[in-house]
């Protein structure tokens, strides 16, 4: 039915025909407000069922790209239209059209003004991170990958909390300033090379001084947006100001870019400055793992504290990516989805509270589940599967990097694990000191039950943490392929060929 | 002198204006100064920017020396004045007949045509004399125009200080140019490059080159001498500060590349370096000093000073990459500063025109179009892809990486950086506070359409870029000197 169609343009641009109706809307306030909404959520729920069939035609077993598009540019200069996706790529692309629907709906009551704009906003980050994740040019890649800041920038100060202009300040500061350290070795890359192909860079070898600075100018950038330690004090701040559906985006999709762009790029573009700078990222994610649990632990705000549970968790993401072995790199990518739906339902967790009761304060809780027992069922299973319970996603992708990690250093391995301990201390006790206990407060008492907008969220983040949980290979299978092409054409680690289930 | 029919052919351009500036000489003396003739005069000036911007299309194609060697009208001069050209064209469309601050009378449109005749003087320039005879032509008017608003300090401050800098930079301009005339016997620009190329380079010539390249610095006000821009901005009548801001600065561009590629071809190395050292101290003079300004036209200025810093950088690789790249920054500037004041023209506040950066709080929800016309030029400017912006710098960094000057780069996306505060910092005010005293709505008809055509530049160059970079790399390729 779709063959011949540029099916990948068609997602990646598809939420641009939402923005032109949304321009297109007249009418008084409320009615525009409405009709806002709704074009958003079909249009965004449309460009996710034309994901699907991204997903019904990708080959696994296949090698190379897939869905290739490719177009003259920029002419005579080796900058071309180039998208495709594989089996790193494909997963995020619908992680992000799974979520982008879902934080719309997230925001529908709790946007009220310029409710026009903030779906624009929304539209246009879609394409920003669809296009990222599709993008096989270096340069294309930069543009949505720089493009994401404008309307996140917005969506944080425009519909943030109260410090909202701080945090949307030091969220795009920081990001650019990552950024442009990675632009300049971008520019360096096309010198040397004359592409801008990233499969062709991906297969060109710069000497390991080169690489060496390379590596460090990307990680600049991919270490903030991920956020390792101590890079990561703007993602706490943006958070806590953003507004739910905001929070989602930022922790499902956006700090996955940085894990993204290791794998896209550091790995088989630098493989020997990746081996040499991998006991050193052990180390940060290592500290991050840790303190930032133990930071966790003493937050009053529940924002903030899922918040440096991002930076925690994301932190095994690093460690796995650069075990440099299968199954670190596959876990790494596996716990990126996990927690890209895990968090963003945490967040909508929070989110859920924060409407009725309009705090954020733990201490203003207790007892919820009296009011709301469903929704404390919802948050439980996320809240365990962020732990890493058996069962749920969570604990797919934390395993794996730790057999991964194991086989990189013992003591990362070591270390990393006593992270996972805390993160249970902070998450149970969190879900403790909100749900558990006596409603005493009239507050809490009076919190009406879920509604069947929440119900229609939280079902299928649910339904998809259990999938992969029960059925990892659902998802490892769509990119153990590409996982394990990478490790061989870049030979960079052991590839000890052992079975990922 | 062989006066042929191609001789007055390449210099169309020129000549119609020329025409054009006498007979507004006639009306601007004859015509009684009321609304109905201002609105005339300025038709007639847009017409003849119109007329002259065709002409450059009835050039037969090639490079033209004309008029005694003085004059060369190349791709490079086509390109150029063809920016120049629309961006003056802007310049005059912007005022609004009623705007006041003394630019309200004839003699205004009759001096920016007569500026903008000396930049194409300046652009065509292929001797040191025809190139000091357009910087004139085009200095002496702006001086003026700097100071039309009579009875304010601020503008005849803002005229006179820009009238003893330009003096000064006019002295250092011709002692570097008698310098290289003592030194290399010529005083054309193809003898120069020849006499370079043919022996070694004298110190003379080299110090007389730096003379020349200070008092053009002055011209596109790259810091350190950069000192009048800001007060120059402020005090000049709005309509003025964009011209200011949008036209002088691309022909002095096109002049400098033309001295600089063209005459000093060989001496790349020995210019490169006080390029170097222009571009990074503007970039750090243009990032810093913006960030605590409150009028929106000082603001711009040292926005500018930036802007300059960074084409700079891609003018400093000397290489072909950088003279494109140079191209390329200088129509992406041309676009953003336009748009930039088609908005700020429209602040008013009980029609009275406003320039504080503050008065542009709360405008999303009271201008809800305007501000994010504003927002798309701020984030352009901060270089933010897929803007316009992005690829004026994407282009500039790649020419300074290419040539080795990675650490010119790095300070240039560091600056940028820097930069990306101030500009958000006008994007925070308009969306992320409320309106104390809202501004007037509407908006001119010249104004929405400047607005309009700018941000459509602005937001659609990705798709254009390859066939403006096609076009920057074949000038190049033509202007630089084979080898």
């Amino acid at each position: 039915m779709l063959a011949g169609w540029p099916l990948l343009s068609v997602v990646i641009f598809l939420p641009l025909v939402g923005v032109l109706f949304l321009l297109l809307i007249r009418g008084d306030e409320e009615s525009v407000a409405e009709n806002a909404k709704q074009v958003a959520l079909w249009v965004s729920g449309f460009t996710f069922l034309m994901s699907l069939f991204l997903l019904f035609g990708f080959d696994p077993i296949a090698s190379g790209y897939q869905f290739e598009e490719k177009a003259e540019w920029i002419t005579g200069t080796g900058i071309t239209y180039h998208l495709g996706i594989d089996g790193i790529s494909l997963p995020f692309i619908l992680l992000s059209t799974f979520l982008t629907p879902l934080a719309i709906l997230a925001s529908w009551k709790a946007i009220t003004k310029r409710v026009r704009e903030y779906m624009i906003a929304f539209l246009v980050l879609e394409v920003m991170m669809v296009g990222m994740f599709a993008s096989l040019d270096m340069l294309m890649f930069y543009l949505f990958f720089e493009g994401v800041l404008i309307p996140m920038f917005l969506i944080i100060g425009v519909w943030g909390g109260a410090e909202r202009v701080y945090a949307a300040f030091k969220f795009f500061l920081y990001t650019l300033l990552g950024s442009v350290l990675m632009l300049v070795c971008m520019l360096f890359m096309y010198h040397q090379t004359g592409t801008t192909n990233i499969v062709q860079l991906s297969d060109f070898a710069f000497s390991p001084a080169v690489q060496f600075w390379l590596f460090l100018g990307f990680f600049a950038s991919f270490a903030v947006k991920v956020p390792m330690w101590p890079v990561h004090t703007w993602l706490p701040d943006a958070h806590v100001q953003a507004p739910t559906a905001g929070s989602m985006i930022l922790a499902g999709v956006l700090l996955k870019m940085g894990g993204y762009g290791f794998i896209r790029f550091s790995l088989p573009m630098f493989p020997d400055a990746s081996a040499i700078f991998a006991p050193y990222i052990f180390a940060l994610s290592v500290i991050a793992v840790i303190y930032t649990s133990l930071v966790a632990l003493a937050q009053s705000d529940m924002k903030k504290l899922i918040a440096y549970s991002s930076v925690a968790h994301m932190g095994f993401v690093t460690i796995g990516i650069f075990s440099l072995n299968e199954q670190g790199i596959a876990g790494a990518m596996f716990q990126m989805i996990s927690h890209g739906l895990v968090s963003a339902a945490l967040f909508f967790c929070v989110g859920v509270i924060y409407d009725r009761a309009h705090t954020r304060e733990i201490d203003a809780y207790g007892g919820v589940v009296d009011a709301m027992p469903r929704y404390a069922t919802f948050f439980m299973f996320m809240m365990l599967a962020s732990v890493g319970l058996p069962g749920t996603s969570g604990f797919v992708g934390e395993m794996l990097v730790l057999v991964g990690a194991w086989q990189a250093s013992h003591w990362v391995a070591i270390f990393a694990a006593t992270g996972l301990v805390l993160g249970a201390c902070y998450m149970l006790w969190l879900y403790r000191r909100v749900v558990f206990g006596r409603a005493e407060k009239p507050e809490v008492q009076e919190l009406e039950p879920l509604n069947n907008r929440e119900y229609l969220i939280f079902v299928p983040l649910t339904v998809l943490v259990l999938w992969f949980g029960i059925y990892p290979s659902s998802l490892l299978d769509l990119m153990e392929g590409t996982v394990i092409d990478l490790i061989q054409s870049s030979g960079i680690g052991s590839s000890t060929q052992t079975a990922l289930r | 002198m062989e006066l042929t029919q191609t001789t007055f052919a390449a210099a169309l351009p020129e000549l119609i204006l020329c025409a054009l500036a006498l007979l507004m000489v006639l009306l601007a003396a004859f015509l009684a100064p009321n609304a109905e003739n201002m609105k005339t005069i300025r038709a007639l000036s847009l017409a003849g920017y119109a007329v002259a911007f065709g002409s450059l299309f009835m050039i037969p194609a090639g490079t033209h020396v004309i008029f005694n060697d003085l004059f060369m009208v190349g791709p490079l001069g086509y390109y150029m004045k063809g920016l120049v050209l629309i961006g003056g064209f802007f310049a005059a469309w912007l005022v609004s007949d009623s705007w006041g601050e003394g630019v309200d009378r004839p003699e205004y449109h009759l001096l920016v045509v007569l500026a903008v005749l000396g930049m194409m003087v300046m652009i065509s320039a292929n001797d040191l004399i025809s190139l000091y005879m357009g910087l004139e032509l085009q200095s002496l008017p702006l001086y003026v125009v700097a100071a039309m608003r009579t009875g304010s300090l601020k503008s005849s401050e803002a005229g006179l200080k820009y009238f003893l800098l330009g003096a000064l930079s006019s002295g250092l301009l011709l002692y570097g140019a008698s310098l290289i005339y003592g030194y290399t016997g010529s005083t054309n620009f193809a003898d120069i490059a020849q006499m370079l190329s043919a022996q070694e380079i004298s110190a003379g010539t080299v110090i007389g080159m730096v003379f020349l390249l200070s008092g053009l610095a002055f011209k596109i006000s790259a810091a350190p001498f950069h000192m009048w821009t800001p007060d120059v901005y402020e005090g000049a009548p709005t309509p003025v500060t964009a011209l200011f801001a949008i036209v002088p600065k691309i022909a002095a561009m096109g002049l400098l590349l033309n001295v600089a590629y063209g005459a000093f071809g060989a001496a790349t190395i020995q210019w490169s370096q006080v390029i170097i050292a222009l571009s990074v101290a503007s970039m750090i003079v243009g990032a810093t000093g913006a960030i605590m300004q409150q009028n929106i036209k000082r603001m711009l200025a040292y926005s500018s000073i930036a802007h300059m810093g960074y084409a700079l950088a891609g003018f400093a690789a000397g290489t072909e990459a950088g003279f494109s790249a140079v191209i390329i920054y200088m129509t992406t500037y041309l676009f953003m500063g336009a748009g930039s004041f088609a908005i700020i023209m429209t602040m008013k506040r009980d029609d009275v025109a406003v320039e504080k950066i503050s008065d542009l709080a709360g405008m999303s929800s009271t201008h809800p179009l305007l501000a994010a016309g504003m927002m798309i030029v701020m984030f352009s400017m901060a270089g933010i892809p897929p803007l316009a912006g992005f690829f004026g710098k994407w282009y500039v960094f790649l020419a300074a990486v290419n040539a080795g000057l990675i650490p010119l780069a790095i300070i240039g996306v560091l600056t940028s950086v820097v930069g990306a505060f101030y500009y958000l910092r006008i994007i925070r005010l308009m969306y992320f506070e409320e309106a104390e005293a809202p501004l007037d709505k509407g908006m001119e008809r010249n104004n929405r359409l400047i607005l309009l055509t700018c941000l459509v530049v602005i937001t659609l160059f990705f798709m254009g870029i390859g066939e403006i970079n096609e076009t920057a790399s074949s000038i190049a390729m033509a202007a630089m000197p084979a080898g």
